[in-house]
């Protein structure tokens, strides 16, 4: 309860005085994330809807890295994972990421698969 | 105490009575319970990327689906769910700050960091309540198709929506509803929707302004546009008029879409709506004094891992729903 609160983010960028400064710093990060999020959203940069890569567009790629992003600040600062020992800090995290991304890579290979058999097989679906 | 002892708690890990992990057993219970609760949501999210990827080519496009804004009239995408995002990470703020004030055994500045997180969780739920009524009232209509595609529509000259009500030709019909205790007794059907399926083919016919779009995304990114003799041809398949959104049918396009969003929105929504309800609970706590005589405000930091759970798993709908 009483340990020790960490105050550094960025890797030691910026360093805070207190724990409720560094809340209102992560605060004013997550705002600016999400500011630029909606900004793209909105605008849909041409060069960004129109490259793609590993089968999505360069902009969600953007969306969900930042999104990440958001998720590490959120977990790290407001749920003190931070302050936290390694050992907990992995087992909370590390789990659920293995479970998920194989969850969401066969999910995803699968539903290619069968918008394939949608598209090419001998069934009209616009009618 | 001699160190030749082996027994001791501090030395032998698997002894008990000791702490690996250096949290309380109530932190631990509560980081159990979100790790599965996470994985519970991660399985929602993937099952939607799922049907995502197999209608790929016809999702509706989220930008055109959430436009409004409450006492705003006109096209606002994103504008309003990125306010809600807002609101969450900001009571998120104000948890945070509580539990830092617990810390240092502030009773006043719990309870009112409290407070504001109770007020931003219920802006939260209040914003969620209208959006779910606005997109299941709908606002401009679509027409169904015997496969079950719809066809939207759309003024040629401005290119923007054009609503089936601002078009339908005003028919003297016999309309009535199909319920159980007319007709063959198992067949019924919802409400009449405002201008039926007869109306508003009529009126695109005579208004050679109207354009339909189909549901199919075209290399651009936007949805294809028909012109007039496709479009007249497309209506021959019509069979229904869909307006609004309901667990069969929605005016937006894919059916699962609305499915999705109802299910995952409203099991957020369920999780904010009981995360209040806990702040409620532990905010009569802290003024009743409970934690200050239990010497700690460990149930204030227990109950502020849930609501950043909560504010978490919104960063993920949000991302998967309205940006990308």
């Amino acid at each position: 309860m009483a340990h020790e609160h960490k105050l550094e983010i960025f890797r030691g960028l910026v360093k805070f005085k207190s724990n409720i400064q560094k809340i209102w710093g992560v605060l004013i990060f997550l705002t600016i994330v999400t500011a630029v999020e909606v900004v793209l959203g909105i605008l849909k940069p041409e060069f960004l809807t129109k490259t793609s890569f590993l089968g999505m567009k360069l902009l969600n790629w953007i969306f969900i890295i930042l999104t990440l992003v958001k998720a590490y600040y959120i977990a790290w600062d407001f749920m003190h994972l931070r302050d936290e020992k390694s050992s907990l800090r992995r087992a909370i995290v590390w789990t659920p990421i293995f479970l998920v991304s194989y969850l969401v890579f066969i999910l995803l290979f699968e539903a290619t698969y069968i918008y394939e058999v949608f598209k090419n097989g001998f069934f009209a679906w616009d009618f | 105490m001699d160190t030749t002892v082996t027994t001791g708690n501090e030395e032998n890990v698997w002894g008990g009575g000791n702490r690996p992990l250096g949290a309380s057993y109530g932190k631990l219970m509560m980081w159990f319970f979100i790790v599965s609760d996470a994985l519970t949501f991660s399985g929602f999210l993937a099952s939607y990327g799922f049907s995502r990827f197999k209608f790929i080519e016809t999702w509706p496009i989220a930008d055109e689906v959430f436009t409004h804004v409450p006492f705003f009239h006109g096209n606002y995408p994103m504008i309003y769910v990125a306010f809600m995002t807002f609101v969450l990470i900001m009571s998120s703020v104000t948890m945070v700050l509580a539990v830092d004030a617990g810390h240092k055994m502030k009773q006043k500045a719990v309870v009112w960091y409290m407070f504001l997180t109770i007020i931003g969780g219920a802006i939260f739920v209040g914003s969620q309540a209208w959006e779910w009524a606005t997109f299941i009232k709908g606002d401009y209509g679509a027409i169904e198709t015997k496969g079950g595609r719809l066809l939207q529509f759309v003024q040629a000259d401005t290119g923007e929506r054009a609503a089936i009500t601002s078009f339908a030709a005003a028919l003297t019909e016999d309309r009535v509803q199909d319920t159980r205790d007319k007709g063959v007794w198992y067949t019924d059907e919802a409400a009449l929707t405002t201008v039926s399926l007869n109306e508003v083919i009529e009126g695109f016919k005579a208004d050679p302004n109207i354009l339909i779009r189909t549901e199919t995304i075209n290399e651009e990114g936007e949805k294809t546009l028909l012109n007039r003799e496709q479009s007249l041809g497309r209506l021959k398949d019509a069979v229904r008029v869909v307006e609004g959104a309901n667990l069969v049918r929605n005016e937006y396009g894919s059916r699962l879409f609305a499915d999705f969003f109802f299910f995952i929105t409203g099991f957020h929504g369920f999780h904010v709506f009981s995360g209040v309800v806990i702040n409620v609970i532990i905010f009569f706590n802290v003024i009743l004094g409970t934690y200050e005589k239990r010497g700690h405000y460990e149930m204030v930091e227990k109950v502020g891992l849930y609501w950043h759970f909560v504010d978490l798993v919104w960063v993920f709908v949000f991302t998967f729903f309205y940006l990308v």
